[in-house]
């Protein structure tokens, strides 16, 4: 019993707290990389390997435009402009051509886009990470906790655009196009929806999600060319953990899963906290390969 | 040059049409070993070396071929079974005095076997897609467990060994050459084409062709899915790990860097540049994309991002020619 009170005693309560929010603020930045992922594996039938290297190339962006306007909300809104263009682009020119073959050809082809993106961003800003300066560098007080504005800033904002984007998917007549050419790809077509399209603008919004979280989250951390592969495999996790293709599963995946890795870097080396979301990813697949958050399939 | 043009030699004599498919088969297998045997006698040391490289990075990308091109499944994870192969292999290089080059081979398999037991037991729980997510963030498990646990990985600086000699006990103790290297490399890496070609033209490998084209109906007709989609990873998973333990022993070093994604991403595309259930494909798409790579640092210089280009040959590969290189060829290989 001895060891077990000590550890209660010794609980670090405060650290619990503020692991909470971070948990939550990640696990919201991560909601947004894994719906846009989900739109499009949901839409497009197409598991999108090169979001993490949209979200990075998002990051990169922002550095740059930062640097020359010095406006942080302007270079969050130039970035996530341009990586919507160079996505709706690159749908147009790669997966296009696809489009009615076997779906694994569309991992294979995003696997390449991938590659060059990551290569391209080496060989562009170097080997060297960079960093983004919060523009909100003010506290908030309360409760004898101290955090930072910004990043209950970012995960308000990741919300926003979340709750946006549901709101669009749900009255937005291109929204509505979409869902439309989800259930039935041919009656859509019929029914005059130009589905090629509606496939371009779902490649281009996902690409700019990536690209707006890559700007929002890089003042938490560093930004380097090999970014992307943690990102898109936590999104990854996320994704199967949820339900792939299932947007609300996805969000509280995000959530649970960020949670959980936050809570575990209290005790464990944050680079071995990875597992903890490895470790959610195993028992799902074990006991709910469908995913944890949809109905049981009957 | 000889492997991008060896394997279609092997193709060549179709056109004849007179002898029987077995004896041309035959033939050219026999002509491609003897160019491959007769290789490092003619090329310079470095261009030996290089073939050697070549042919493991083939075993690497043909025993991934075994569930890609015959199964249906993209395996996005080999780098872990190459990895634990090499790792492995390290193992009983170093905790073996002199070291033993038959220990390392079994080592290497027993802990590309756990991995694969593993990997199989989980991942072909799901299909398609989920199966290639599932593989990949598997193999980025080991790379975690292996880059953090130090005391035993060597971590970020991996592990350096002495080159075992070869040995047959009682008969034969002589330190490996380039040339010597070259060639057991050959035979093994022969002697596992010959085997997943027969397990490929085996009622087993009938049945994994059946699950690639129709898994449903296989199911259907009673086989056990499960079971033989997970003797599939594993046998794959054995076969990379012979090549993790083969990377090994050539470079005498086992670095956390093969255990990341990018080996299992190389693998992926070997396979699709070469020809997916082709066997010999991948070997040729090793070449291949191994050619390209040393010929962008000869002309642009090192700091060339070479997988720029590649990246872009791969992916105009896929749309205009996703059969690959010996995709041509696949229905005489595999008859």
């Amino acid at each position: 019993m001895e060891p077990v009170i000590q550890f209660f005693q010794n609980f670090p309560l405060d650290l619990l707290l503020i692991q909470t929010v971070n948990g939550i603020v990640t696990g919201l930045i991560l909601a947004l990389v894994a719906s846009g992922l989900t739109l499009i594996f949901g839409i497009m039938d197409v598991v999108n390997f090169a979001h993490g290297e949209l979200f990075m190339l998002g990051a990169y962006l922002g550095v740059v435009v930062l640097a020359s306007t010095g406006n942080f909300w302007l270079a969050l809104i130039v970035a996530t402009l341009i990586v919507a263009i160079l996505g709706a682009a690159l749908q147009v020119v790669t997966l296009r051509p696809l489009i009615g073959r076997d779906p694994l050809n569309t991992i294979l082809v995003t696997f390449g886009i991938s590659l060059i993106l990551q290569n391209f961003a080496l060989w562009e800003f170097g080997p060297v990470s960079r960093k983004l300066p919060e523009p909100i560098t003010s506290h908030f007080n309360r409760f004898y906790l101290q955090y930072p504005w910004y990043r209950i800033v970012i995960a308000a904002l990741s919300a926003a655009i979340i709750g946006g984007f549901w709101l669009f998917l749900k009255y937005g007549k291109f929204g509505i196009w979409i869902r439309a050419t989800t259930q039935d790809r041919v009656m859509a077509q019929a029914m005059g929806i130009p589905v090629p399209w509606v496939y371009t603008g779902v490649f281009a919004i996902g690409a700019a999600m990536a690209a707006a979280s890559g700007v929002l989250f890089g003042p938490l951390g560093s930004i380097n060319h090999t970014m992307g592969l943690d990102w898109v495999l936590k999104a990854f996790i996320v994704v199967v953990v949820g339900g792939m293709g299932n947007l609300g599963g996805s969000i509280a995946a995000a959530i649970f899963v960020s949670l959980l890795e936050a809570y575990a870097a209290i005790w464990l080396d944050p680079s071995r906290a990875v597992i903890v979301s490895f470790v959610v990813l195993i028992l799902t697949l074990l006991f709910r390969p469908t995913g944890l958050f949809v109905p049981t399939p009957k | 040059m000889t492997m991008t043009t060896a394997p279609l030699d092997k193709a060549m004599p179709l056109a004849k049409g007179k002898l029987s498919h077995t004896t041309v088969y035959w033939l050219g297998f026999c002509a491609v070993m003897a160019l491959l045997i007769v290789a490092p006698l003619v090329l310079p040391v470095f261009w030996a070396k290089f073939l050697t490289e070549i042919l493991i990075w083939g075993l690497l990308a043909m025993s991934s071929d075994l569930l890609i091109g015959y199964t249906g499944m993209i395996s996005f994870g080999h780098s872990a079974f190459f990895g634990l192969g090499m790792y492995g292999a390290a193992g009983a290089l170093l905790h073996t005095s002199p070291p033993n080059l038959w220990a390392a081979i079994f080592m290497g398999l027993v802990g590309a076997a756990c991995v694969a037991l593993f990997v199989a037991y989980f991942s072909t729980r799901l299909r398609d897609i989920y199966f290639a997510i599932t593989t990949l963030i598997f193999s980025q498990i080991f790379y975690v467990i292996i880059f953090t646990w130090t005391a035993v990985t060597g971590g970020e600086n991996g592990l350096i060994f002495t080159r075992p000699h070869f040995s047959i006990p009682f008969l034969v103790d002589v330190r490996f050459t380039t040339m010597t290297m070259h060639w057991f490399v050959l035979a093994l890496v022969a002697g596992s084409y010959l085997i997943l070609r027969r397990v490929t033209r085996s009622p087993f490998g009938m049945v994994l062709q059946s699950i690639r084209e129709n898994e449903a109906r296989t199911r259907a007709i009673g086989y056990s899915v499960e079971r033989y989609k997970i003797v599939a990873v594993m046998l794959s998973g054995l076969f990379a790990g012979l090549a993790g333990v083969l990377y090994a022993v050539q470079n005498e070093f086992a670095a956390p860097d093969f255990v990341f994604f990018v080996t299992s991403g190389d693998t992926v595309i070997f396979n699709v540049m070469g020809g997916i259930g082709t066997l010999v494909g991948p070997i040729a798409g090793a070449g291949f994309f191994q050619l390209l790579r040393e010929l962008m640092s000869r002309i642009f210089g090192d700091q060339f991002p070479y997988l720029i280009p590649l990246g872009v040959i791969f992916i105009v590969m896929i749309i205009f020619l996703p059969q690959g290189l010996l995709g041509f060829a696949r229905r005489w290989l595999n008859r």
